[in-house]
């Protein structure tokens, strides 16, 4: 049976010419890189090479980059890290509704030890008005927090703007860019922001190493206190072969963006219009066109999204949704929910990721399985067009 | 995640549609997620001889449905009423604890059912 894989904003395969450059630091080049001897030499040297490929593909310094293990560490460490540095200046800090967890749950966290959140709304695409930011600024406000590009929907935010009116202000601007690198371009000083979150493993990295980006002069208190490693912000002996994957795969990602993102573009909007062309009540979430070009989001009315799930895994495709059902709390996608989509669509919506491997043959395979499925389930289904949902 | 009892009911449900002139139709609907199950019933003295279902819902919702109708066929209106929603679930070798509470949605809906039977079965004999 075919293999479609999906779910590339979940994770990606690791590329294997990043495999191959990580390989020689597990048993060669191993030595600590706090040490003075030749591999340990050896070894900081590679972390060197990787901080500036990371640093040269989003226009940062080399000293402006922290390694970290991932996503979610970046985005705790940039929150608690400037709120705890700066909270004699205020305690006001201004996210969105539709960030990714690693960043709203970092917010409970904090408010919970005295910081005032303030969750701004999104339109029905998802996108976040700059215009709004600037209207909940207070003279208490120490830090704004946007994503970049949305993982559930695509979403891609307003970014620069924001960055323009928060950077006016005076205040410190974060950016979760971890679905937009290889996807769009990141550039720290074009989007004005002063942190920003990467992760190795949404761009054919390994697991468990990410990146945050500190503009220089930022007041951030450290997170993991112990030895002096990168520059005492995050202390701990360094994931040496995930740093250096990481360094390859950026660099990767950054320069066969444009090729990549051009083939992503068709294969989606391949995929886009042959469900909606094909499929009845169907409809695309998040924004037609301020889309990550590898991001279709779809409702599926009068069927539940972890049904189509399984089926689909059936036929070897592999999906994610934001279903009621699927998640662990049994509550719809908070992403969804702030778009004010209705709750029985976000229980329908099925999300299809594409990946640099997909291929044509791919999305026709899903064209050619998926319209049974949904015809199959809708039969099944008490809904029905028209009806009252409200039962 | 699922047995493959699950899976076999989930991707093969029994008695899937609406029954013509039913003696009882029952809806049930999920307050922890929103799902819909709607049972169908028909009964000849007092037995129940066939059940359909349509259900919005998981694969675990699907299955306890498919489930449900095959288990209550053939059953006396009173040992109908005695399913529990674990019986359920046991039949299925078992569910995994989050999903729990999509088996309640097939007790509440054959329960909703016998009662709708009960009430008009009141109304035709006061008729
Ligand atoms: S019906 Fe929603 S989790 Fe089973």
């Amino acid at each position: 049976m075919r293999f479609v894989y999906l779910d590339h904003a979940a994770t990606t395969p690791t590329d294997p010419e990043v495999v191959k450059e990580m390989l020689p630091c597990f048993t060669e080049s191993f030595g600590n890189p706090s040490t003075l001897y030749k591999i340990g030499r050896e070894a900081k040297k590679a972390i060197t090479l990787a901080r500036d490929k990371v640093a040269v593909a989003i226009g940062a310094k080399s000293e402006e980059i922290i390694f970290t293990s991932g996503g979610t560490e970046s985005d705790n460490f940039a929150l608690k890290g400037v709120a705890f540095a700066n909270e004699q200046k205020g305690k006001h800090i201004i996210t969105s509704s539709v960030e990714h967890h690693a960043v709203l749950e970092t917010c409970k966290f904090l408010a919970k030890n005295g910081f005032e959140i303030t969750y701004l709304p999104v339109d029905k695409y998802g996108i976040v008005d700059p215009e709004d930011v600037r209207k909940a600024v207070t003279d208490k406000t120490i830090l704004v927090s946007v994503m970049q590009a949305n993982n559930e929907v695509g979403t891609i935010e307003p970014i620069a703007e924001t960055g323009k009116i928060v950077k006016e202000k005076g205040i410190y601007f974060h950016t979760d860019a971890v679905q937009a690198i290889g996807a769009v371009p990141v550039n720290v000083n074009d989007l004005n922001v002063d942190l920003l979150a990467l992760s190795a493993h949404k761009f054919y990295g390994p697991k468990g190493v990410g990146a945050l980006y500190i503009r220089k002069g930022t007041r951030m208190m450290s997170l993991i206190n112990g030895g002096h490693q990168e520059r005492r912000r995050r202390a701990g002996t360094e994931n040496v072969p995930g740093i250096v994957g990481l360094g390859k795969a950026i660099e990767l990602a950054v320069s066969k963006m444009e090729e990549r993102s051009k083939q992503l573009t068709f294969l989606r909007d391949k995929l886009i219009n042959g469900i909606l062309d094909n499929i009845e009540n169907v409809r695309l979430n998040g924004h037609p066109e301020k889309r990550l070009p590898n991001n279709a989001n779809f409702s599926f009315e009068f069927v539940e999204g972890e049904s189509m799930l399984l089926n689909l895994d059936l036929v070897g495709v592999a999906v994610s949704s934001g279903s009621a059902c699927t998640s662990d709390t049994l509550e719809p996608s908070h992403v969804l929910s702030a778009m004010k989509v209705p709750i029985e669509i976000a229980h329908g919506s099925v999300r299809f990721t594409l990946g640099k491997n997909t291929t044509e043959e791919d999305i026709d395979y899903v064209l050619e399985v998926l319209p049974p499925i949904i015809k199959k389930l809708r039969q099944m289904s008490p809904l029905r067009e028209g009806l009252d949902l409200n039962v | 995640m699922y047995s493959d009892k699950v899976m076999d009911h989930f991707q093969n449900p029994r008695n899937v549609g609406e029954i013509e002139n039913p003696d009882g139709v029952g809806t049930a609907g999920n307050p922890t997620c929103g799902d819909i199950m709607k049972l169908y019933i028909k009964v000849n003295d007092g037995k129940i001889m066939d059940a359909k279902f349509q259900t919005f819902g998981c694969g675990a919702a699907i299955a306890t449905s498919s489930m449900v109708t095959e288990m209550v066929k053939g059953k006396t209106i009173e040992e109908a009423l005695r399913i529990s929603n674990k019986a359920v679930a046991e039949a299925l070798d078992g569910l995994p604890p989050i999903k729990m509470h999509c088996s309640v949605l097939a007790e509440e809906a054959l329960q909703a059912a016998i009662n709708d039977y009960n009430e008009r079965l009141t109304k035709k004999n006061n008729e």
